[in-house]
């Protein structure tokens, strides 16, 4: 694929030419990724909340650590909307770092010296695991939006097949942020037998109309981008980058707090002492959510993010179980452990409270953390100290409690 | 201040560096059973209940620190408010609900003590005893709000928004139609006020005291 064309024209040739590199490690992640990949076929269809069966779905995954002989050190990590498989390994496409390498890794919190770790791309992803940019083997040619909707009981479901594949039975902790964290607690209500512990961080039960109405504003910037050509944009070789882009801005600024803006950026100009009275990047903080839009465009599939955000926007949890999240955890053996961040405005420290309340209704064992930080929803994946010592604390007193050896000294 | 503590004491309890009614607590309570321990710090009673004597220990504390430290060292505490967050716990949820020196903090004593019966099939307390000879002395001689060990915060800057003495605790547990089990007074030396005193000894030299409870019938 090289008829694609670079977001920016003005852009040098060099760096053209490497985005274009990017694009297309992007497009062929989708079918063959850089990572192992289960296949299921007709026999095994995946039968999804939508009312219609998956008859060819693959899963691409990632594992970091050994798996020990009686196979219960083993810890999923979900990743949030826009993730990957990724997790502690440098990226396939983007060459940067795995997208929770502060968190996973060897003396990390999750540490892959001690404990087996999983993360799969989700259904509906672009990274390996069937979605809008697979090929659909009826086809030949990419589902496009003949992929029916996916939910996060869906991705969750995938996961389970995923793990019958690889023979395990129990998880010693499923850990996820933000639609990871979703993941997480649609685990402990769906298998609360196969997870001994959950860890979810910065999440909610439910989305909330205000974040439903943010994605609803990203989705309508991609469609509304002429090249979105009704969803066949990858048969017809075009990219809907501006709309991705603007819906990326736009999201972007939702992951972060005003305090953090304000003190990356402050009201700071580009390269420029005065403004320019046009419309130009003329502030620092244009200039960067104009970078972030563009480096988003050439590794994420636009389709993808339709369906991705909208199965967050169907996720509420309790809503399955008659309205009443608690009786989601009725007689659940799982140990839980909940974190928020003060300045997440995104998923607020009280959709964790309502988790946890609905915990406690239910009899739980339930930790709950609320850290202090001024980073915004993107504080999970960032340099939070005490989200590490809680990490920490709380796995390795889980791996205690699940017949564990103690970690090493170190 | 020259006066002499009255020697009344049914030996010393253990203390071993920990709080003197935390071991006091503890030993009310039956090995392996539920507990929720409210207003529970960084988990040092809970920590003590877990190792000691066996229990599913879960707390819920007020202060970020607290939690975060207690959490980062595996034991299952919620950041929360007991003053709200009581209301959300089923019936019978717990064998034991405790409170230890956090009832005089709470908005909503009677509340909280209410919630505690409802949660728990006991409920244990414990309090800085406001009738204490030298809270009174203090009141009485200097007229000032007493400032000691137990209760070490000026008025005007102390979480302690609800003092109450022994009888106006064994008050409210009449009032709320609540059964004493056990009662315990430590006077300031941390040993425990005899048993066979009248209450008016007690609420005079207990400095802190712990009380079990029970609904009755």
């Amino acid at each position: 694929m090289t008829s694609f064309v670079p977001p920016d024209a003005s852009a040098p040739k060099a760096d053209a030419e490497a985005e274009d590199a990017v694009e297309t490690r992007a497009r062929q992640e989708a079918d063959d990724p850089h990572s192992p990949v289960a296949r299921f076929g007709p026999s095994q269809p995946l039968r999804l909340d939508a009312g219609v069966l998956l008859p060819h779905l693959q899963i691409g995954y990632q594992t970091y650590g050994e798996l020990n002989a009686a196979r219960t050190n083993a810890v999923l990590v979900c990743h949030a909307l826009t993730g990957d498989q990724h997790a502690a390994n440098l990226n396939p496409v983007t060459g940067k770092p795995g997208w929770w390498e502060t968190l996973v890794g060897p003396g990390k919190p999750i540490d892959t010296e001690r404990f087996h770790v999983i993360c799969a791309n989700v259904l509906g992803g672009c990274m390996g695991t069937t979605g809008p940019s697979s090929t659909n083997p009826a086809t030949g040619r990419p589902y496009g939006l003949d992929m029916p909707l996916v939910t996060i009981r869906d991705m969750v479901n995938a996961q389970a097949m995923l793990l019958d594949h690889l023979g395990i039975d129990k998880l010693l902790c499923v850990a996820g942020g933000s639609m990871g964290g979703m993941q997480v607690l649609q685990w402990a209500a769906s298998y609360p037998e196969r997870v001994f512990s959950a860890l979810p961080i910065a999440t909610a039960a439910r989305h909330s109309a205000q974040n439903i109405a943010f994605h609803e504003v990203g989705r309508q910037a991609v469609m509304a981008d002429p090249d979105w050509r009704g969803g066949r944009y990858l048969a017809e070789g075009v990219m809907p980058y501006r709309g991705l882009a603007v819906a990326r801005m736009a999201a972007h600024i939702t992951y972060m707090s005003d305090q953090a803006l304000h003190r990356k950026f402050g009201r700071r100009l580009q390269d420029r002492a005065t403004p320019t009275f046009g419309f130009d990047a003329d502030f620092q903080v244009e200039s960067y959510l104009r970078h972030q839009g563009e480096a988003f465009v050439q590794r994420f599939d636009a389709n993808s993010y339709l369906y991705v955000t909208r199965a967050m926007d169907y996720f509420d949890l309790a809503a399955d179980y008659d309205g009443v999240l608690a009786h989601a955890f009725k007689g659940s053996k799982t140990r839980f452990c909940l974190v928020s961040f003060t300045s997440d405005w995104l998923f607020p420290t009280e959709d964790s409270r309502t988790i946890v309340h609905a915990l406690n209704a239910s009899g739980a064992n339930v930790s709950f953390a609320e850290i202090e930080s001024d980073k915004g929803h993107d504080a999970f994946l960032l340099e939070e100290p005490e989200l590490f010592a809680i990490a920490h604390g709380f796995l390795d007193s889980a791996a205690r409690a699940f017949g564990l050896p103690p970690a090493r000294g170190r | 201040m020259a006066l002499r503590e009255p020697v009344l004491d049914e030996g010393a309890v253990r203390t071993e560096g920990g709080r003197v009614d935390l071991v006091v607590v503890a030993e009310m309570v039956k090995p392996g059973s539920r507990v929720l321990d409210v207003g529970a710090g960084d988990g040092e009673l809970l920590e003590l209940l877990a190792t000691t004597r066996g229990c599913d220990a879960r707390g819920i504390e007020l202060s970020r620190e607290g939690v975060n430290a207690g959490v980062a060292r595996g034991l299952a505490i919620i950041q929360g408010d007991a003053d709200v967050d009581l209301a959300h716990y089923p019936d019978d949820a717990f064998d034991y609900v405790i409170l230890s020196q956090t009832l005089q903090a709470t908005r909503r004593p009677r509340w909280v003590l209410e919630q505690m019966l409802r949660i728990g099939r006991r409920a244990i307390v414990s309090f800085p005893n406001f009738g204490h000879w030298r809270s009174r002395l203090d009141l009485l001689v200097n007229g000032r709000m007493p400032v000691t060990d137990n209760m070490p915060f000026a008025w005007y800057e102390t979480p302690n928004i609800h003092f109450c003495t022994i009888r106006d605790f064994v008050a409210l547990a009449e009032e709320l139609d609540a059964k004493m089990e056990k009662a315990v007074a430590l006077n300031s030396a941390g040993h425990r006020v005899r048993v066979d005193m009248p209450w008016w000894v007690w609420n005079l030299m207990g400095e802190q005291a712990v009380f079990r409870l029970t609904r009755k019938a």
